[in-house]
């Protein structure tokens, strides 16, 4: 425990100042922020009371930006400048738009294989407009939370792939955040539910959102949540329901002309009106009077049933597929888990009961349930919560691969692998002579490149020429805890290396994300001197902290004097130039204390996993006896 | 005695080396493991720590799959005792009947309204194929390392068997 508060120093200085968190739901349809307050997690309204912001963003022509329920309003009048459900888009190319197949009202261009909307005001990526909504969110939080937050967890679907999770991550950068964490949406869920019932044993989260459908099984052991296995179709969710109504209005008003913009804005809005009254009552009553559009009719909840049976049992074929892939059956699975808006319907609550022959639980709000999960995990995590037992354990939700010779895929990490996990995989060269090797890395289950996700291309050259199957090009991919991956590579015989961080075709580059920083925030360079100089002294100072705390509670027992001189020799020299205006120096001084303490880190980690099995022995009997 | 990156699965996990592994210890150990290393029980540490600490849990992934596969188990084993498995290895003339025979019995289950009934019961058979040989390996492993090296060899090729009849139950399924 001792080794964990080392890890704290801001805690270890005044226990009593708590760090500002909070948990972000970016949806599609809605967004919200939730904090821990009180020992309460809950959602923070805004100055009219509302939990829910709109994932709505509005550009206008005078450059002002318009987030949420305003921009909700417009979106019929003004649809090509409001952006609605952009979640759909983070991290995909124009290709994949055009094969969601749906009416989207805007008009893009493709810039780099990466879609913008044209709006009045100019050019917009999807990672900018999420970023607008992640700033307003913010700007509630720190409001209710009196000043600028310390850090954030943000929630994205289980199925997202890495694409999707790095353009997250962009908008994060963009609206100037730190993240904690990305946590998968279902195991927000779980959290907020586990820790109010205190269940133990394995969990279905069944998560039908606006956009995205994700089924997730959890095993809640002592407080560690880990996650068996995760399923899901990230193109299923609630907007897909109001299509269907659309598509039946459409039909039943014998409207033959082309749909506007305008027009298709105004039938999801109908649509989605309908289906949330029809969450309540039998039938709804439509009529609508737009142009050249008329309709009088009712929908009735079992035709209303009809239409949507098909998606409803799609949802369910990735609920069997995912409990298959746990090696689990139905009856190992003691409670089901509802989140989402989409989840109302009651032709879901009634299939997914009958699937999983148990009471789908739905106390918490399930729109509101991710947000708070993802409050309490980032409550945690900012360390105001030192002796919590919780603990997520993750999975890489989709398989990683190489494409191979004939345009195959060979999987190198597994879907439903824990993370973080690194694999090494050797490869060689198929032509005599052949001194470069494209690597080009997938994302998906299928066999062929053509039916994954293309998430990177990178080029290793130099490989000595030999014959053909000679060379060993060993390929490393590292996967972290927010599911991203970085891959390197490396020619065994002759050390040749190539390093890429993956950034998916669809994302901004690091130069684009620093110039939109640059040009948010306006920076004087004065200014932008002074922050790198209090950063670096921030910076220093907690390293000094956290290695004399260190040395104080372990120096003794793990090092030598002689060591423990050379690190207090480096502590001084930091000591010396902490307050001094030079950049340089501070920076300079810190990564020598870094490396001075290298190894002694090392040790401490070293200490903490065998401390982590003393006394194992008693567990050993403990469970000799329930057997 | 101390623990480092470069141990081996089984001191991490603080067991003996051997071929029995108790699954509950395993899950139990692998759980308080990540409780003190993970990335997110560092989050506010230094750069140094969160490599570290990302580098371990990395590890303890690897050596909680590794041991929790009985396939993977005996292979790592045999790595222990400086046997490496080799791609291309000669099995008796027998076994490889047998498999040719099994191989055509899955080729034949087709895809009518018995397929998915008769891949369960071929499932079945092929599990137990693989239980025998784990016990096979269990009693090998201490004294006869070429007995347990080819006993692996045939897991190896029940196990990619087995593979092949999950992914035409996902194909069947409609997955």
């Amino acid at each position: 425990m001792a080794l964990l508060q080392i890890t704290e120093p801001g805690q270890a200085v005044d226990p009593h100042q708590r760090k500002r968190a909070a948990g972000i739901d970016l949806g599609t349809t809605n967004s919200l922020i939730a904090s821990v307050r009180n020992g309460q997690a809950a959602t923070l309204p805004d100055a009219d009371g509302q939990h829910l912001l709109p994932s709505v963003v509005r550009y206008l022509a005078d450059n002002t930006v318009v987030v949420g329920a305003p921009a909700l309003a417009a979106a019929s009048e003004d649809p090509l400048n409001t952006i609605v459900s952009v979640k759909r888009l983070m991290g995909r190319g124009i290709k994949d738009i055009e094969t969601l197949g749906e009416r989207l009202p805007y008009e893009f261009i493709e810039t780099q294989g990466m879609p913008r909307f044209s709006v009045v005001s100019g050019q917009v990526s999807p990672v900018e407009a999420s970023a607008e909504i992640l700033k307003t969110l913010v700007q509630r939080g720190e409001e209710t939370l009196g000043g600028e937050l310390d850090g954030v967890v943000i929630t994205v679907p289980a199925y997202f792939d890495d694409a999707q999770r790095q353009a997250t991550r962009d908008a994060a950068k963009l609206a100037g955040l730190n993240v904690y964490r990305l946590l998968n949406e279902p195991t927000a869920a779980a959290v907020a539910y586990g820790l109010d019932t205190g269940a133990e044993g394995v969990i279905a989260v069944y998560d039908l959102g606006g956009g995205t459908f994700d089924i997730s099984l959890l095993r809640l052991n002592r407080g560690v949540f880990e996650v068996l296995a995760t399923g899901g179709n990230s193109a299923l969710g609630g907007d897909d329901f109001d299509r269907r109504i659309a598509e039946w209005l459409i039909s039943e008003a014998g409207f033959s002309e082309q749909i506007t913009h305008s027009q298709s804005r105004l039938l999801m809005t109908e649509a989605r009106r309908i289906k949330e009254q029809l969450s309540t009552n039998d039938s709804v009553e439509i009529k609508i009077n737009s142009d050249n559009f008329h309709y009088q009719g009712v929908l009735t909840r079992v035709q209303f049933d009809a239409l949507v049976g098909g998606l409803v049992a799609d949802s369910l074929k990735a609920c069997r597929r995912v409990v298959r892939d746990a090696g689990l059956t139905n009856a190992d699975i003691q409670s089901v888990v509802l989140v989402g808006g989409s989840t109302r319907v009651p032709l879901v609550r009634s299939q997914v009961r009958d699937f999983f022959e148990t009471e789908p639980l739905s106390d918490i709000d399930p729109d509101k349930v991710v947000a708070v999960g993802a409050a309490i995990q980032a409550n945690i995590l900012a360390g105001n919560k030192p002796d919590a037992e919780m603990l997520l354990l993750d999975v890489l939700p989709l398989s990683l691969g190489l494409e191979t010779v004939g345009g195959l895929v060979e999987k190198i990490i597994h879907r439903n692998t824990a993370i973080p996990i690194s694999k090494a995989q050797e490869f060689t060269t198929y032509k005599d002579g052949q001194t470069a090797m494209l690597i080009h890395v997938v994302q998906g289950e299928r066999e062929r490149v053509v039916d994954c996700r293309s998430l990177a291309r990178f080029e290793l050259r130099g490989i000595p020429a030999m014959v053909a199957g000679a060379a060993r090009i060993a390929v490393m991919f590292q996967v972290d805890a927010d599911g991203l991956m970085s891959v390197s590579a490396m020619e065994l015989s002759t050390g040749v290396e190539a390093q890429i961080v993956v950034k998916p075709s669809y994302g901004l580059s690091d130069v684009e994300i620093t110039e939109m920083l640059k040009a948010s925030f306006e920076f004087a360079a004065e200014d932008i001197r002074l922050r790198s100089l209090t950063e670096a002294q921030v910076d220093g100072r907690s390293v000094l902290d956290a290695v004399a705390a260190a040395l104080a509670k372990d120096g003794a027992a793990l090092l030598s004097a002689a060591e423990i001189g050379e690190i207090e020799t480096a502590m001084a020299d930091l000591q010396r130039v902490i307050d001094s205006e030079s950049n340089t120096s501070i920076l300079d001084a810190t990564a020598k204390l870094g490396a001075a303490s290298d190894h002694f880190a090392a040790l401490r980690m070293n200490a903490s996993v065998k401390q982590a099995l003393s006394g194992h022995q008693i567990e050993e009997f403990e469970i000799g006896q329930k057997d | 005695m101390n623990v480092n990156l470069q141990d081996n699965f089984f001191s991490i996990f603080q067991l003996p080396v051997s071929y029995q592994v108790e699954p509950l210890v395993l899950d139990d150990r692998y759980r308080d493991l990540q409780r003190n290393v993970h990335p997110d029980k560092h989050v506010g540490a230094s750069d140094q720590d969160k490599r570290l600490a990302m580098q371990w849990a990395t590890v303890i992934n690897e050596a909680y799959t590794t041991l929790k596969s009985p396939l993977k188990r005996a292979i790592y084993i045999l790595k222990l005792k400086s046997c490496e498995i080799e791609h291309n290895p000669t099995l008796p003339g027998e076994f490889l009947m047998a498999q040719i025979e099994l191989r055509e019995e899955l080729e034949d289950i087709g895809d009518d309204a018995g397929s998915l009934a008769r891949l369960a019961v071929f499932k079945g058979k092929i599990a137990s194929g693989l239980a025998a040989l784990e016990l096979d390996f269990a009693a090998q492993i201490d004294d006869q390392l070429a007995a347990a090296e080819q006993t692996t060899y045939k897991m190896q090729f029940m196990h990619k068997l087995y593979s092949e009849a999950d992914r035409l139950e996902e194909k069947l399924l409609g997955y």
